[in-house]
Formats: structure tokens, sequence, C-alpha cells
């Protein structure tokens, strides 16, 4: 109401000529948003790293979910013949009107055995199989309803106990860097002073850039942004790999009740950014950055695939056929009118299904208030 | 057994006299072996136990903090007073351990180690003309470094203690326990515990050596302990007037020496002030003894005297089935 009121009275206001210039498209991002609000967003999140780094408790802390509840930890001989699995938890957040459906991917078993070798091929083969899903999707002939489950981040734990990076962590990285997105975490980093926090830092950072370690780099600042805005992101990208603590508990500290961890010694809060960088991580993760990193995934990684994959079949085109063929072609079989009518069937059965499971949520929102 | 009442003063107890005051002269030997992964903090811990910089890090001028490819096994040796008391105490570290991504059989060379100790002890003590005192190079303790994950015992860490709780007495500690809180220290241990009985891993103190009731009772009570959750450092702090021996971080100072803090001093005081003879004790009447009884029989089987190469294993069926040929 009052938007139009004001329009109205500019209108009256302005001198003709400004009328004239003024077309109306500066509103477009007022409808991306509107029509982004009413979609919702989705991010895949992977979380990598040894048993016991706290990965759990952080994933719990950044979105103040619970999703690790009946989660049983395996003793040592069952964990022997353990082997990395992957494991997907989704969730539904709504925040201020705007709707995240957020996916984890946790991967068990990761660096838990006394022999690791390739323990990171199931998780790059995960990270594959989901790029070759949507790449099939989205050359297929109905692309309306295409779910995207590719991975738009993975966070990388690194034990605080060592000396830097580890063998393991090297090969993982460098098994994952072209497929994904990675942040690297220095994990449960209240055991490090803060000379031994730095100290590690600075270890790792310099190990990142020797063994050749594409991490995700944050964009530069546009020029026009503000100076603050501009010394935060400096702040960021000089903190890198953060230090986090998590926790599920909440404690009483100074007065306020804070989710910290309490110890004889003094208590930990995980939102003090003198005491570690978990807000940092969570403000990039999610206030700022969370669009970019899909935008990355989308365009660098999965374009890489896609690039790759195609590569490949018109390599094997040419050997098949001994000719040059311009145009890469999917081996999908021709459909006629029998599969056409199945799959919009099928289309029109999804959409029911998710406008149900919407109303369903909906009711029991209402009868919890 | 019935003894007799004395009616005077003898003069029987001056004996204790006069073996403390040989003892001091001769000084004591004291071997302890530290194994656990790269950076769990196994020199900083060995320094703080013995107050002095005794580790290989502080020993070494060009140190460098790299994972090495291999498992090497370095010692150090150092002699130590205190009070008039020498201590030749040699530290053996293993750099490398469970470094590797894979680490299969990475426990072979410590093994390896230990029993060429037995070895060298045994062939002194059958030379003709011994030694007044044969040098003890054996491992006498074994401390393993758990790294404070808060779960359970990793496969590594099963495997390992499964071999070598059979030659030598192995002390389990949580490294870098900070990381816990109380309850979950409790539950850790709890875990710990419950995984060290189901896989039959014995840790020293060992039920079965103990000789009477009162030791029982002591030991029992570290055994409801163990593992310690310890923390270590050189660096000191001042608090509430006093200096200590603390990690400072933001949100406070880690007293090491404060149990309520960590279980430092337990373990200090299991190794050095209490338990370290028992150690010693240990080590020479049981698992050498052990070792020395398989070897004598495998020479007894192959009839042609000791041969040049240590066992290879604790357990060998191979030895025993020709033992009873």
């Amino acid at each position: 109401m009052t938007t139009n009121m004001r329009y109205k009275s500019r209108i009256i206001k302005t001198e003709d000529s400004e009328d004239k210039q003024y077309v109306g498209f500066a509103t477009l991002p007022n409808q991306v948003h509107r029509k982004s609000v009413k979609k919702g967003f989705d991010f895949t999140l992977m979380v990598a790293g040894e048993s016991g780094l706290g990965k759990s408790t952080l994933v719990n802390s950044l979105f103040l979910t619970d999703l690790y509840k009946d989660r049983k930890l395996l003793n040592a001989e069952e964990r022997i013949s353990q082997t990395v699995e992957i494991t997907k938890h989704t969730v539904d957040i709504e925040e201020k009107g705007v709707k995240l459906k957020l996916t984890i991917v946790d991967t068990p078993g990761f660096g838990d055995a006394v022999n690791n070798n390739e323990c990171w091929k199931p998780i790059t083969d995960y990270i594959d199989q989901q790029f070759e899903q949507y790449f099939r999707d989205e050359s297929g002939l109905n692309r309306k309803n295409i779910l995207d489950n590719r991975v738009h981040c993975c966070l990388y734990f690194i034990p605080p106990f060592g000396h830097g990076l580890r063998p393991v962590d090297v090969e993982f990285m460098k098994a994952l860097h072209e497929r994904v997105n990675i942040i690297a975490l220095i994990a449960k980093a209240d055991c490090l002073t803060p000379n031994e926090t730095k100290k590690l830092k600075d270890r790792v950072r310099d190990e990142i850039e020797r063994f050749g370690i594409k991490v995700y780099q944050f964009p530069e600042c546009d020029s026009d942004e503000d100076e603050e805005f501009k010394q935060m992101d400096k702040e960021l990208k000089e903190c890198t790999p953060f230090a986090v603590i998590g926790s599920n508990t909440v404690v009483e500290a100074r007065g306020q009740r804070v989710r910290g961890r309490l110890y004889p010694w003094g208590i930990v809060e995980v939102e003090n950014q003198s005491h570690c960088d978990f807000v940092k991580l969570r403000n990039m993760l999610i206030r700022s950055h969370m669009h970019d990193l899909k935008d990355v995934t989308c365009d660098v990684h999965y374009e890489n695939y896609r690039a790759h994959c195609i590569q490949q079949m018109t390599s094997k085109l040419a050997q098949d056929n001994r000719m040059d063929s311009s145009i890469p072609i999917l081996p999908l079989p021709t459909p006629d009118a029998e599969t056409e009518r199945l799959i919009k069937m099928k289309d029109e059965e999804l959409k029911r299904m998710q406008e149900m499971l919407e109303k369903m949520q909906q009711q029991m929102h209402e009868k919890d208030q | 057994m019935g003894g007799r009442d004395l009616f005077g003063y003898v003069g029987i107890e001056a004996v204790l006299d006069q073996m403390r005051r040989k003892t001091m002269k001769a000084g004591f030997e004291f071997n302890i072996m530290v194994v656990g992964q790269s950076g769990l903090g196994k020199s900083t811990l060995v320094n703080t136990l013995f107050k002095s910089k005794v580790s290989r890090k502080s020993c070494t001028p060009s140190y460098e903090e790299k994972i090495s490819r291999t498992v090497h096994l370095k010692s150090v040796s150092h002699i130590i007073e205190e009070k008039g008391v020498k201590m030749r105490l040699t530290v053996i570290d293993t750099p490398g351990f469970g470094d590797q991504i894979n680490n299969e059989n990475c426990w072979d060379p410590i093994v390896k180690y230990i029993n060429e100790q037995y070895e060298k002890y045994l062939t002194e003590e059958l030379h003709i003309t011994r030694k007044r005192r044969i040098p003890d190079t054996r491992v006498h303790c074994c401390v393993y470094f758990l790294p404070a994950t808060g779960h359970r015992l990793r496969p590594i860490d099963v495997e390992f203690m499964k071999r070598l709780g059979k030659i030598v007495s192995i002390v389990p500690v949580i490294a870098k326990a900070d990381t816990l809180t109380m309850d979950e220290r409790l539950d850790f241990k709890q875990r710990i515990r419950q995984d060290l009985q189901a896989s039959g891993i014995r840790v020293y103190p060992q039920k079965e050596y103990d000789e009477d009731v009162e030791d029982r009772i002591r030991n029992d009570k570290i055994r409801e302990n163990i593992p310690f959750a310890v923390v270590g450092t050189d660096k000191e702090h001042q608090v509430n007037g006093n200096k200590v021996l603390g990690r400072k971080t933001k949100w406070g100072i880690i007293e090491v020496e404060n149990v309520a803090h960590c279980e430092f001093a337990n373990l200090r005081d299991l190794l050095v002030r209490s338990h370290l003879q028992d150690l010693k004790d240990v080590t020479h009447y049981i698992h050498y003894e052990t070792y020395r009884v398989r070897r004598l029989n495998e020479s007894n089987a192959s009839v042609s005297g000791l041969s040049a190469l240590p066992l290879e294993n604790g357990i060998t069926e191979k030895y025993e089935a020709q033992s009873q040929l």
C-alpha cells in the first residue's frame, strides 16, 4: 500500500522529463526476490573427517537443529570391519518466510581404519554420481522438476592434534578439490592456545599452497562496497582455515545463556569471536556466501564434469564410428508417445505429492502452535 | 610361618638403610617408550613428567616436525638427579607410528625393538663371565597416547595394544585432554575400558600380578581410573599469586598439576612416585621371564644353542610346537 502511495506522490511531484525516463525495471530484483522466497532454496553440505572431530556437533550448532539424535557409536570391533559410508540427512528449515531445504551428507568411517588407502573413493564416487544424475536430468526431455542433489560445499575437518596436514588430509583434498568446494576447518580448536592456533593455521595455509590444493576462494569484493564490508572480507580471508568449536549445550556465562562448553578452568563460548572462528564460518557459509558456493558448483565444478563427460563420449563415438560427430548425442532412446505420456503422468503425480506434503507440514505447524 | 618374638633390639631393620645407600650409589635405570600419532604431545608430556628437557625434540638441534614415512625408533638417554638419587632415564620415541594412510603393521618395528632388548639382556645373562650389573635397556613401560576423540578405541589402538600388551607394560593415556569436558571424559574412559575388556587387552597394572590384598586395593583404584586424561606443558603462568605449569587460553588457564583439571599428577605418581620399581619388577620377573622361557625352549628344540635372531613376535605357535618334539 505504502509503496503505491509513495509512487503516486512521486508521479505528482516529479517533472515530466524524469517521468519519461523511468521505465520500471528497477523493480526486477524485488520480483526475483518474491519468486525465490516462494520457491525456497536448497543447499547440500558435506562434512568429512575422522571420527571424533566434532562434525555432528558443529553441524547442529551451525543450523541450530539436532540432526543426529539417534546415532549409535560403533565399538572397536565393529569398526574394524567398517567401510566408508555415505549418509544423508535432510531437514527443512524456515526463517522469516524463507524456506531452506538443507541436506547434510555425512561420511562415517572415513579415515578410521588401520589401512585407509583410497578411503576417499566412495566420497568422490558419490559426488560424481550426483553430477551424472543432474547431467542426465538436464539432457532429458522434461526438465521442470529436476532435483538438484549436487554437493555445494564440503567442510573438511583437520584434527588440531597434528603439526599441519597429514598425508590422508592432503590426498583427500587433492582428490576432491576439482569436484566440490572445499572449506578446510581446524576442528576442536579448544585444545589450542592462541599461539598454537596461529602457528597451525599458518602451517596449514602454507601446506595447502605447497601441495597445490584448490580450496574454495572467497570472491573479491566489488570496488563499490563500503569500507566496513571490505575490511570484514579481508579479515575473513586472512583467518582461513577457520578454527572452530561446536556445542550442543547451553551454559551460563557472564550472566547470559550461551552455547558453550563448560570446563573446570573456564567456559568456552562458541559464538565469542575471540574464542573461535565459529561465527565467521557461519556468516560466511550461510549469511554471505551460500549463493556463491552454489554458483561455483554449477558454473565451475559441474561444468568441468560435464565437459569431461562429453569429451569422453565424443571420443568414444569417434572411435566407434570412425568419423567426426560434431554434436555429442546422449545415448537416449527416441521416446514414443507412450513414454511421453508416462513421463507426464509421473510429473503430475510428483507435483501433487509435493503439494500434499507441504499442506501436511503446514497443518502440523498450525497444530503445534 | 611361625616367627619368634625378639626380646631385644637386634638391628635387622638397618638392612633397609644399607640397601638404600647401595641403591643410591648405584643409581636407577628407567626406560620409557612413548607411542602415538604425531602431534599428540608425547615429547611435551615426557618433559613435564621429569621436569627437564629429556625428549628427543629438545635434544636434536635441527628438529623438524615432519611426518616420517616409516616408523623408526629413536632413543635418548639422560642422567637426572634429585636429592642424591641418580636416575638414568631413557626415552624411546616412535615417530611415524600411525601417521600414514596405510598403517598396517606399523607396530612391527616396535615389537621387534622390544624383543631385541630382551635378547640383549638374555645374551648377557647367559655369558660365562657376566658383568656385575647387566646394562638394562629393556622397555619398562610403554605409554600409549590415545587422541581425545570422545568416542571409543580405534582399530589401530586395539591392534597395537593387543600385540604389545603381551610383551610390555602398557599405560594408555588420553592425550590433549583439554578438549573434553568432565562428563565427556568419564564417558570416554568408560567406553575405552569396555573396549579393552572386550578385546582382551591387559594394561598395567595387570590384575594377575597383584601380590596381596593391599596391592589389589591400591591397583584397583588405579584401574578404575585409567586411562588418565593428561595435558602437558612446559610453560608457567601466574595463578592466584603462584607460579604453575599451565596452558593459557582465552577462557582460562589449564593447570597441569591440578587434579581438578587433568590427571597428569595421577600419571606422574603412577609412573614415578609409586610404581616405578613395580614397573621394573613386572618387566623383569614377568615379561622378560616369558621371553626367556620361550627362547630357551626354542633353542632346546633346535638343539643348537641360541640362534642369532630374537623372536619375531610375542606369540609363535611354531616354537611351542617344536618344543613338544
